[in-house]
């Protein structure tokens, strides 16, 4: 049964009428009709569809949009600045080429964003335990470990 | 994101009725056998121009002061939009901003077969930098006529003609005057200076990476349309199961939302508003519906000397010299067998497809790598005519060969016939496409060699055995999964391309008496193109046979390599590997290993290094660095080149240290990213790729050249860390592989 529902994405928010039993997933994709978070797996194996929740990448295709209550969800699309501009993660993916078909790359920027905002400063064992639950066919992780190393020098010279 | 049929000019009309009359999937026909048979490049048009000569088929010049290119590929991952625009912009001398690139869609762009087999930079761009150059020549011609003056007092820039003197000049679309540039491109074509290159060679940024990073609509899973209806499919867990029930009214009452329930056959699909509903249908359906069991699968663990038993084609792919003094005494002689099992694509995106059935016309937009042979594929399974669909090539998740694409877009399509005029969005499950995707042939190779007294290889020996490494639906209904499961099936074709299982099959390596036989069976699982098709196999087991035959021979394995290579290109990338690692010291049960091949013999060179480390007490390997050395001739974009390289060593090391398609007695088994563990972020290791450039070279495709090397060089490098020599794969240190003497 469908219900009024009102959830925060991107510092907005949103009434929707859905099943509360459905997966945020589809909830962001269809309902507010957002591209970033990917279904990959339907099964929280692959971080396809990762979101920020409260600041933590959590991935969204099981999630129930119901157990959601004040929640702040951030999208991918929301790591982006009011005025256009990229974010430093999005900006080190895009400068460092760090994609080939780019589907995982929403998992990617939104795991990675997460790491940055607990540890400034990753090592290498650090980036890859942040970055485990996220998996990328093409074989881009290097220029992805690339990125994340971009991203991080960048925001503490 | 696209634009409508009904903006095609009448010149694209006009250019389109010759374009009907292809043959499907000439890109595999015209594969070569062996080095010798070099492609005539010099004389003739390059790559798809061939078969499309005429200037408006790759190129519009538009209105606002832009260039439309047309390709027949689709965008993989792989850059192809970037590189084909590369080209273009310098021909033109444009702006790269200036060039737009419209990907394979039927009725628009040319038939270029498929998106496979590293083709698309020496086909697709080729025909486009020839296309461009002679639309160049047109446009200057036409100008020289306009102001009765010399071509070469006119110059081309930003998509104007300027008279070198005075400051009058016409754009481009000024000149056409409303045409379009219909001339076929006739030799000589007079190219670009490469001196003068301002975007080819350079390492230019893909634009579309930006988009992906700012959530912006990409993939064929982004498109929505008002109305857009979801779609589910239901299949069993084993292939060739057939339904026996399943109850309609009750999925009705549990999932109120339920538009349709399609069964046609052994088909299931089922169409709801919602997604949600779509997916909670698919998980009833799956508990409710019954299927009759198939045909038993063999033993799996068996599976490397059961398809050496299953009745086979042979086919001899090369023979030299003297094979029947293999068994004299002198020197020694070496055999080893080596095995790799079924492998997942594995595309992170499940398929997924959008169909519309409206006014008896059908359109589907399309992941799909080839988009006019999967239209006659539909056209046999639909009955419709070819002018009565439409199939748009929206890119999708990666792919790495041929995946579910195909097959969902005709589920989609199926579907989008008993549901008309509404969008029909089918997007596959995680188990669908593990499940049904079509896997990368399971092969078995053996291999016997005689060295002399000098460590040199006198005779050789391979045989191999393999599945077809193609079943595309290449206007083969059959080959399209759910034509074999509706009321009135289609069977699937036997064989299917056989050249995949044989390619790189002969060593490139000088050798006098040499012989190589290629046996075809038809294995338990349903089997397609996956990157480098039989290429990978068969470089890991002569790469790794190589290795075998130097330590016999007490040579160091690189100085073995060159003692058997004439070609310098071939040598280059190996001394370069040679100079590159060096100075690479081991640690305490590490490694380094080292392979090469020519891509099909006649593409690009790749030499690889892999360095590992293996723990004795948990039998496990980690791999610390891969280095590669690749010569793909004349580079278009350099950064899209390493990418690939860096891409294929590690998804080729994730195949050789993880994968495997595991099934038992009724149905695959591997049905999730538990089921098919691939390298996650702690597997990868530190990547490196060196390009020798060389830019009076052919361009060569290069998308596939790592997959072979990397397996080899990983497999040696174990050896050298702790002496257990690897055949079968994937590598399992606890029960495979076999201890030095």
């Amino acid at each position: 049964m469908k219900a009024r529902l009102v959830i925060e994405v991107n510092r907005k928010p949103y009434p929707v009428e859905v099943d509360p039993n459905t997966p945020l997933l589809y909830v962001l994709r269809n309902n507010l009709q957002l591209n970033g978070p990917k279904y990959g797996c339907g099964l929280e194996q692959c971080g396809a569809c990762m979101v920020l929740l409260d600041g933590k990448a959590t991935p969204s295709c099981l999630l129930p949009v119901g157990t959601i209550k004040k929640q702040s969800i951030v999208t991918l699309e929301g790591l982006t600045q009011p005025n256009g501009s990229l974010s430093p993660v999005q900006r080190a993916f895009v400068e460092q080429q760090a994609a080939q078909c780019g589907y995982c790359l929403n998992g990617m920027v939104i795991s990675a964003t997460a790491l940055l905002a607990e540890n400034k400063q990753p090592d290498d064992i650090a980036i890859r335990q942040g970055m485990e639950r996220v998996l990328c066919r093409c074989g881009t992780q290097s220029r992805i470990i690339r990125a994340i190393r971009q991203a991080a020098k960048e925001a503490n010279p | 994101m696209k634009e409508t049929a009904d903006s095609i000019t009448q010149s694209r009309r006009n250019f389109l009725k010759t374009a009907g009359c292809l043959t499907i999937g000439f890109s595999f026909s015209c594969q070569p056998l062996s080095a010798s048979e070099k492609p005539p490049w010099q004389d003739s048009l390059p790559g798809s121009l061939r078969q499309q000569p005429q200037i408006n088929a790759w190129l519009e010049v538009l209105d606002d002061g832009r260039i439309r290119i047309f390709t027949g590929k689709l965008e993989l991952g792989q850059g192809i939009r970037t590189a084909i625009a590369q080209v273009a912009a310098e021909e033109l001398d444009m702006d790269l901003n200036k060039v737009e690139v419209h990907l394979a869609e039927t009725g628009r762009t040319p038939h270029e077969g498929y998106t496979a087999g590293s083709g698309s930079i020496e086909n697709s761009a080729m025909a486009v930098r020839y296309a461009a150059a002679a639309a160049r020549q047109k446009l200057l011609e036409l100008a020289a006529n306009r102001w009765d003056k010399p071509a070469d007092q006119l110059n081309v820039a930003n998509g104007k003609v300027q008279q070198k003197t005075g400051a009058e000049q016409f754009t481009f679309a000024q000149l056409l005057n409303g045409k379009q540039l219909e001339d076929d491109v006739r030799l000589p074509v007079a190219l670009k200076p490469k001196s003068d290159y301002r975007w080819v060679g350079k390492p230019i940024p893909r634009t579309d990476i930006e988009r992906m990073a700012r959530g912006e609509p990409v993939y064929v899973q982004d498109l929505r349309f008002p109305g857009m209806v979801h779609a589910r499919v239901v299949r069993p867990l084993a292939q060739g199961a057939k339904l026996r029930s399943f109850d309609v009214a009750a999925l009705k009452k549990t999932v109120p939302g339920v538009l349709k329930t399609v069964i046609n056959g052994n088909f299931l699909g089922i169409l709801a508003t919602e997604e949600y509903e779509a997916v909670q249908s698919q998980l009833f359906a799956r508990e409710q519906a019954r299927w009759e069991t198939a045909k038993p699968l063999p033993d799996e663990k068996k599976l490397a000397e059961y398809i050496k038993k299953i009745p086979a084609k042979t086919r001899t792919v090369k023979e030299s010299g003297d094979l029947k003094t293999i068994q004299q005494q002198e020197g020694s002689l070496l055999k080893a067998s080596y095995f790799k099992p079924y492998h997942m694509h594995g595309s992170i995106g499940p398929s997924c497809a959008v169909a519309l059935y409206q006014e008896n016309k059908l359109h589907i937009w399309t992941h799909s790598q080839g988009v006019y042979p999967l239209r006659e594929a539909l056209k046999e399974m639909l009955g419709l005519e070819t002018d009565a669909i439409h199939v748009v090539g929206v890119p999708g998740s990666g792919c790495y060969g041929h995946n579910g694409a195909d097959d969902v877009a005709a589920d989609a399509a199926l579907l989008a016939m008993a549901y008309p005029g509404k969008h029909v969005r089918l997007q596959w499950s995680r188990d669908d496409e593990h499940g049904w995707e079509p896997y990368g042939s399971a092969m078995r190779m053996e291999a016997e060699a005689r060295l002399d007294r000098s460590g040199k290889i006198t005779h050789w020996r391979y045989d191999l055995w393999t599945d077809s490494h193609s079943t595309r639906p290449g206007g083969e209904p059959g080959n399209l999964l759910v034509a074999r499961s509706i009321e009135k099936p289609f069977s699937a074709p036997s064989g299917g391309y056989s050249g995949g299982g044989y390619r790189n099959s002969e060593p490139y390596y000088t050798i006098p008496n040499l012989k190589v036989d290629a046996h075809f069976f038809e294995g338990p699982l349903r089997v397609s193109a996956l990157r480098s098709l039989g290429a990978y196999a068969n470089v890991f087991a002569i790469e790794s046979f190589m290795d075998e035959l130097a330590e016999k021979a007490g040579k160091d394995p690189l100085e073995f390599r060159l003692a058997h290579l004439d070609d310098e290109r071939a040598m280059a990338v190996v001394k370069k590997l040679q100079e590159l690692t060096r100075s690479e010291k081991m640690a305490a049960n590490e490694g380094i290993g080292f392979a090469f091949s020519r891509y099909k013999n006649v593409a690009t060179y790749c030499a690889v290094a892999a360095r590992v480390f293996v723990d004795t007490k948990t039998c496990t390997v980690q791999v610390r660095k891969m280095w590669s050395v690749i010569d793909a001739g004349e580079v278009i974009n350099p950064d899209g080149l390493k990418n690939q390289t860096e891409g294929g060593m590690i998804q080729s090391a994730s195949w050789t240290l993880k994968e495997q398609v595991t099934f038992g007695r009724e149905h695959v088994s591997s049905r999730d990213w538990r089921s098919y563990p691939i390298f996650r972020f702690s597997d990868i290791p530190e990547v490196e790729v060196v390009i020798i450039d060389r830019p009076t070279e052919k361009p060569l495709g290069a998308g596939e050249a790592a997959q072979g090397p990397t397996a080899a060089a990983l497999t040696n490098a174990i050896y050298r860390a702790c002496g257990k020599r690897i055949r079968d794969l994937p590598i399992n240190l606890e029960v495979r592989g076999e201890t030095r003497e």
